[in-house]
């Protein structure tokens, strides 16, 4: 028969398809081939799932073709409407979505298996079934609860119960039990509901007290765990493209979360347990209350429009603030007025600017902002000497001096900016609240600083006219 | 049975290595649709949801099979789309300072 030849061939589609998503992942690494790179991930899906249709165990098509139709329409629907400020908020619900198919796909198998082995499920696959229900259920409902956040439907800022870690580490701790339990001693399909539960519970948990400053690093690691997820799954069923790929994405993931708690000077540990900044949040900080009595530069538009139309070398510093204002259109027109005028415009891109790392660079993208005009930290920081203003918008940490001159200071150490090396800085932030981190910045006192308070959409607008009335 | 979830181990353990290696060398612009398009490739679960989906014989699996196919496809189509959304911008851009 012809099926036996082709499902034979299923190894072959599957070592073709990893290889296809290695180089894929390879070439996404630099922007010249970053767009073929995923291309032959997706080619590398193609052949895997089309490979894997061949399966002589497939009884019916039509449930299997109506849910891929389905999820196609969706899937494109969401891809091609999506807001690009809106990302973050996509990539979580995606992972989720991930996560969630993962321990479905767990689920379904242990009632399977646990029907005709009655209860005597061979250890390796129980064990791969636990893992997988339960990474994967957390990753589901962390990742509803990361959405709903950034979508702003759940408060953004950190929510905590009382007792809030214990409660985490006790059901933590019940979860391994429970697994090994099940695994090693005895099936009881009751007790794999209330693993089901828990894990759900602990998902939620773990990503509620986050306040919204955090979550870059939530989303990083949810990534990674639905990709362990996919990985347990493929244990599951002893399927080796799974587990491959799984294996990659989860590499990934990890990765990425360490570049960006390295970067925000946090560390994972800190920011699921929230011991250091956990009740401060962006948003609720009253403004002038860690103030004292120093004084700051407050300045008029037409001033700071007056400097930036005559000065030589300007350098843009976006942050939290312009991505949560939309303003990088804005701040493209302030930019498009003054090349006109000749003046040299850069723009300085902290690793963690934005939502997530590197969203900065696409929203800037989106503005129609060159990339050849985005200069990482490393490659910038030199530039501030000899630069004429440089203009925060919206960020604040990520430009404290404190960072690099005070060794008391909490986030001593964080790589930082160095705007205050600028000849000239315009702050333009909504007050002179702390930012996560909690802690006052320097750089707002300083006496070449000049601040412009007000929501960043709004103060660039007005900086546009101000600048074409000149 | 044994000796087949140790090469599955393995299988893991080298994936994620080359994952590791792989990933250290990706500059910060690229982060974000790094992310998404393995977001996307994390979708592979899809083909666990095909199978599970295409065997399983009793009501409660199938609708639990059914869900999996839908999430996962939704995961890889629309992780593709949009990566290749951003990534195309930033094509553009380039073409126009040159």
């Amino acid at each position: 028969m012809l099926d036996i030849n082709l499902e034979s061939t299923i190894p072959f589609f599957y070592i073709l398809s990893t290889i296809f998503f290695i180089l894929g992942i390879k070439f996404l690494g630099s922007p010249k081939t970053a767009r073929k790179g995923n291309l032959y991930a997706a080619t590398a899906m193609f052949i895997a799932v089309t490979a894997t249709l061949t399966n002589n165990g497939i009884l019916s098509y039509q449930l299997i073709i109506s849910g891929i139709l389905v999820g196609t329409v969706l899937g494109s629907i969401l891809a091609k409407t999506v807001k690009m400020t809106a990302m973050p908020q996509l990539v979580a619900a995606f992972n989720g979505f991930g996560g969630g198919a993962s321990s479905f796909i767990a689920i379904s198998e242990y009632l399977r298996i646990e029907n005709a082995t009655s209860g005597n499920i061979p250890i390796e696959i129980s064990a791969s079934i636990m893992l997988s229900t339960f990474i994967g259920m957390i990753t589901f409902s962390g990742s509803l609860i990361a959405f709903g956040k950034l979508q702003e439907i759940i408060p953004s800022r950190s929510l905590r119960l009382p007792l809030q870690n214990l409660i985490t580490s006790l059901i933590m701790i019940s979860i391994l039990i429970i697994s090994i339990y099940l695994t090693g001693f005895e099936q009881s399909p009751n007790l794999y509901l209330i693993l089901i539960g828990i894990s759900l519970l602990l998902g939620i948990l773990l990503v509620t007290p986050i306040g919204g400053a955090d979550m870059p690093v939530v989303i990083s690691l949810l990534n990674s765990y639905s990709g362990l997820a996919a990985a347990a799954a493929g244990f599951v069923i002893g399927n080796t493209i799974l587990i491959v790929a799984g294996a990659l994405v989860g590499a990934a993931g990890i990765i990425l979360t360490q570049i960006m708690t390295k970067a925000m000077h946090r560390n994972i540990f800190n920011v699921i347990f929230g011991t250091f900044g956990a009740n401060q949040s962006t948003k609720s900080s009253l403004p002038g209350t860690d103030a004292e009595e120093r004084t700051v530069n407050e300045g008029e538009v037409e001033d700071i429009a007056m400097m930036l139309a005559y000065a030589k070398s300007i350098i843009f510093i976006p942050g939290y603030g312009l991505a949560v204002a939309q303003a990088q259109h804005q701040i493209r027109e302030i930019a498009d007025l003054l090349e006109e005028r000749g003046v040299e415009i850069k723009y300085a891109i902290h690793p963690v600017a934005g939502r997530m790392p590197g969203h900065m660079n696409v929203l800037l993208a989106e503005a129609d902002i060159p990339y050849t005009k985005l200069y990482d930290l490393d490659d910038i920081n030199d530039s501030f000497p000899t630069t004429d203003v440089a203009v925060v918008i919206g960020a604040n940490d990520v430009t404290n001096p404190a960072a690099r001159d005070e060794p008391s200071s909490p986030i001593y150490g964080m790589p930082i900016l160095d705007v205050d090396k600028a000849r000239n800085v315009i702050v333009i932030k909504r007050s002179l609240s702390p930012g996560f981190a909690g802690i006052d910045n320097d750089l707002f006192y300083a006496s070449n600083t000049t601040m412009l308070f007000g929501d960043a959409k709004a103060a660039a607008s007005e900086i546009v006219t101000a600048i074409q009335e000149i | 049975m044994e000796s087949t979830a140790l090469i599955y181990i393995y299988f893991f353990i080298l994936a994620a290595f080359i994952g590791f290696e792989l990933i250290n060398k990706i500059p910060p612009t690229l982060h974000t649709p790094l992310m998404s398009g393995a977001n996307a490739i994390s979708g592979i679960t899809l083909v666990g949801a095909l199978l599970v989906l295409g065997q399983s014989n009793s009501q409660l699996g199938q609708y639990l099979g059914l869900a999996a196919v839908i999430l996962a496809t939704i995961n890889v189509v629309g992780g593709f789309m949009v990566t290749d959304r951003m990534l195309q911008m930033f094509k553009d851009r380039k073409q126009d300072r040159n």
